[in-house]
């Protein structure tokens, strides 16, 4: 079997290991769920709290409400559509911006000497909870703007993908091996020229996987924020809804569950081909 | 008869007729080592010479039952390498000194001892005394990234020789040096197993090196690795600064640079022939 | 101090200090000067006073929140160093492992806490701190495993020529080498404990943590509040931060030098 064969093989095998424990754990574990000194951390069993998987996939077919048109099959892809297009946004313009950031503080010390704490306190901070604030913002700002709530959302995916773009591309930008920087010079080719010409092509493999990162981040910023803020057409709104519907429908929270996971797999799928664009040419990485 | 098994048992390692292959029966087999005999005296000072690839290395590793032979027997001090290994027979330095940056220098000398399960007291007692020797008494306490290159190689003899062993065996310790520290690493080596009484054998690519160090240069071929020549250096064991100036000291060198380029030269003879 | 070092000091700490400074006024004199009203955006002396004014509240808030990311960080954070020593010796657990962990990497995982809620009690916090758990186990495990597989071959030769037992190999060289990757995985994994912790609360379950405070106040008109909990959240943050690198400062001393790798 090749290498690639066995890797496809053993992710598929990861799932169904996952799915065989869920089965196990349903099959013998207390129907009440248990308790360990005091606290409970079994959970329940019945088929309210934990469905059996094929009831999950089961439910992709029935209509999303009772006597409705649409399977939820349709109704989660829909939603997950709409998420997955803020997160490409949010995805796009953090790089965007993650990039200009690292071009600014590797041109100007000073800027990086001032910018950087609050770079690295951003990310020990959770900004993720400012998405009202965000809103409010916008808000404020115009009432169509009020109508835009995903808005919010994207500028949220924005905060959170940015960083390790800029994080990733300054780094690069500052290894630049020293033999080429003074080739440059002895060329007398000014800062931005050596920019183009070198410090950018070296950065792209530090840019790469930072892309990774951002890309999921993203994803993470966009749905989070799309449950607290209640966005109409995002599948965190989904999620939301479902889970409150959770006690009578068990299946259906499952079903958005799922469209969220295949968002952040499409997402990774695209940042990986993004990969493999940027570092054709390359050097295989030394593991 | 007689004669053969003092001769033998004396002898402080004998490697008999060895040969050494990679991935046999592969395409990707390599003969890394053929029909290898060598026999070193106990306190003597080998060294093995040979333009890279030619299993100088792989040999050393064959000594220190760290590689088994396809063919052929190792013996060291009358035992099987192997039980050499097991009885921690012989003290190994390697090109990086492959000291744990987590322990101080003194325990880093006290690994093997620790291994051997010595009680403490009697571990920094040792490596206290192996610190002397090595002239750096007063490093006990630093960490190794604290210490030059130079510095960290010495220490990493005086781990290998913390347990007193008879044998001592070095592949290419001094190569990450500069020339200087290199040539007063040289001395400080010499002036420690002439004063242990240590068997050792050396491996390097430095031709002045070898001879340096010395009783007797093994030269080996390329791929696959044969011993071509042994050189007797016959300096006497009293080497200093002024032996590297000596008309002796350039003749054995020469000498030894010679033999290697014979073998280059016959290389290039028999490819003519092949044509 | 002597002039160079006063001179250094003062390169590193005051344009960061100067531009925290001059965000907040201008922050204050926009806010006075446009007239904005309180419920949009409150000026920082209004939040400032908030902050202290209900400080209990801010206090409760974080400890409830602080402590779901706390236990979940530390359980996860064992876990994963146990298991992947565990596991080292069959390459398959790693194999199935790590599609895994991509994919809670990938995903916005933290919706699953919508389905662990339903599993247990609505007054629990246990789906929470499930949730830390299982974001930090796979974090720790993927860095433990990978400084597993590295073996310094200068220093794994030295082993072998000392005939030192698998077991010892393990515990004299292996294992000291790993602790770099392990404290990496627990750094990257901190901050991700409290954002997972804060976040989870958005799902239902009790409301009186930071996360479910946040977004609620947030979301009203008493913002000055809900910036008061910020900066209980962002307080609560960087003591993460801080303790992780501490932690990795006592333990692992020799890489204070190193950090350059």
């Amino acid at each position: 079997m090749t290498k690639r064969g066995r890797r496809y093989l053993m992710f598929v095998l990861a799932f169904v290991f996952v799915a065989a424990g869920w089965e196990l754990y349903k099959a013998v574990g207390p129907e009440e769920g248990g308790t360990v000194l005091g606290m409970r951390i079994f959970a329940r069993t019945d088929d309210r709290a934990m469905p059996h998987i094929w009831d999950m996939f089961a439910r992709f077919g029935d209509p999303e409400v009772r006597g409705g048109e649409e399977s939820i099959f349709v109704v989660v892809l829909r939603a997950a559509w709409y998420s997955f297009r803020c997160s490409l946004l949010a995805f796009v313009a953090g790089s965007a911006l993650g990039i200009g950031l690292a071009v600014l503080m590797a041109r100007f010390r000073l800027f990086e000497r001032a910018l950087m704490p609050y770079l690295v306190i951003s990310q020990t901070v959770p900004i993720i909870v400012l998405a009202p604030l965000i809103f409010s913002l916008m808000a404020y700002q115009s009432r169509e703007l009020a109508e835009k709530t995903w808005l919010a959302a994207v500028l949220l995916g924005v905060f959170l993908a940015f960083f390790p773009v800029a994080m990733g591309t300054l780094r690069g930008l500052q290894s630049t091996p020293a033999a080429p920087l003074e080739l440059m010079d002895s060329y007398a080719a000014g800062w931005w020229k050596t920019l183009w010409k070198l410090r950018f092509p070296n950065a792209v493999p530090y840019l790469a996987p930072a892309l990774r990162l951002a890309g999921a981040a993203a994803v993470v910023g966009v749905t989070v924020s799309e449950i607290s803020l209640g966005v109409r057409f995002g599948v965190g709104r989904l999620i939301l809804s479902y889970g409150q519907e959770a006690t009578s429908d068990p299946p259906k929270l499952y079903t958005a569950v799922f469209g969220a996971a295949a968002l952040g797999l499409v997402m990774a799928a695209v940042v990986m081909l993004i990969d493999r664009l940027l570092m054709r040419n390359r050097p295989p990485e030394a593991a | 008869m007689e004669n053969t098994m003092t001769e033998t048992s004396q002898a402080a390692v004998v490697v008999r007729d060895v040969n050494k292959i990679f991935n046999q029966g592969k395409p990707n087999q390599v003969d890394a080592l053929v029909g290898i005999d060598l026999d070193v005296q106990p306190g003597e000072f080998i060294s093995l010479i040979g333009p890279s690839g030619c299993g100088k290395s792989t040999l050393l590793r064959l000594v220190a039952d760290l590689l088994e032979p396809t063919s052929g027997t190792v013996t060291i001090h009358g035992k099987t390498a192997h039980q050499a290994r097991v009885d921690q027979d012989y003290g190994m330095a390697f090109q990086q000194s492959g000291l744990f940056e987590w322990r101080s220098v003194e325990r880093n000398i006290e690994l093997p001892l620790e291994l051997k399960g010595w009680d403490k007291t009697k571990r920094r007692e040792r490596a206290q005394e192996m610190l002397e020797l090595v002239k750096l008494p007063e490093f006990a306490k630093h960490m190794p990234w604290q210490l030059s290159g130079g510095m960290q190689q010495r220490i990493a003899i005086a781990r290998a020789l913390a347990s007193h062993p008879k044998l001592l065996l070095m592949d290419e310790p001094f190569g990450a040096l500069d020339e200087m520290t290199r040539e007063h690493m040289q001395a400080e080596l010499l002036r420690i197993c002439a004063a242990a009484g240590t068997t050792v054998v050396f491996v390097t690519h430095s031709i002045p090196e070898a001879v340096y160090l010395a009783d007797r240069v093994v030269v080996m071929s390329p791929r696959p690795g044969r011993i071509t020549d042994i050189v007797n250096v016959g300096l006497g064991r009293d080497r200093n600064e002024l032996t590297r100036e000596a008309g002796d000291f350039f003749a054995r060198v020469t000498e030894v640079r010679e033999a290697l380029r014979g073998i280059e030269m016959a290389d290039q003879a028999r490819g003519i022939e092949d044509r | 101090m002597n002039a160079a070092r006063l001179r250094n000091l003062a390169a590193t700490v005051l344009p960061p200090l100067v531009l925290g400074v001059l965000f907040l006024v201008a922050w204050q004199a926009w806010v006075v000067v446009s007239d904005v009203q309180p419920f949009v955006i409150p000026r920082p002396s209004a939040i400032w006073q908030a902050f202290v004014d209900d400080f209990d509240l801010v206090l409760k808030a974080s400890i409830v929140t602080g402590m779901n990311a706390l236990m979940g960080l530390v359980l996860g954070s064992l876990f994963g160093f146990v298991i992947a020593v565990l596991t080292n010796r069959f390459a398959f657990v790693s194999e199935l492992v790590n599609p895994l962990a991509i994919t809670i990497a990938a995903i916005p995982a933290v919706v699953i806490v919508g389905v662990l809620n339903n599993m247990y009690s609505l007054d629990s916090q246990i789906p929470r701190r499930i949730m830390v758990t299982i974001s930090v186990f796979f974090v720790v495990f993927v860095q433990v495993a990978k400084g597993l597989r590295q073996n310094d071959a200068t220093q794994m030769e030295l082993m072998r020529s000392y005939a030192a037992s698998p077991f010892d190999t393990l515990k004299k060289v292996r294992l000291p080498n790993t602790m770099p990757f392990f404290f990496t995985g627990v750094r990257t994994a901190a901050p991700l404990a409290l954002i997972i912790a804060l976040v989870s609360e958005y799902f239902g379950g009790t409301q009186n943590g930071l996360g479910s405070k946040i977004s609620g106040t947030l979301n009203s008109a008493n913002k000055a509040l809900g910036f008061a909990y910020v900066l209980g959240g962002a307080i609560v943050g960087l003591l993460f931060f801080a303790g992780s690198n501490l932690l990795e400062y006592l333990v692992v001393p020799w890489r204070r030098r190193a950090r350059s790798k």
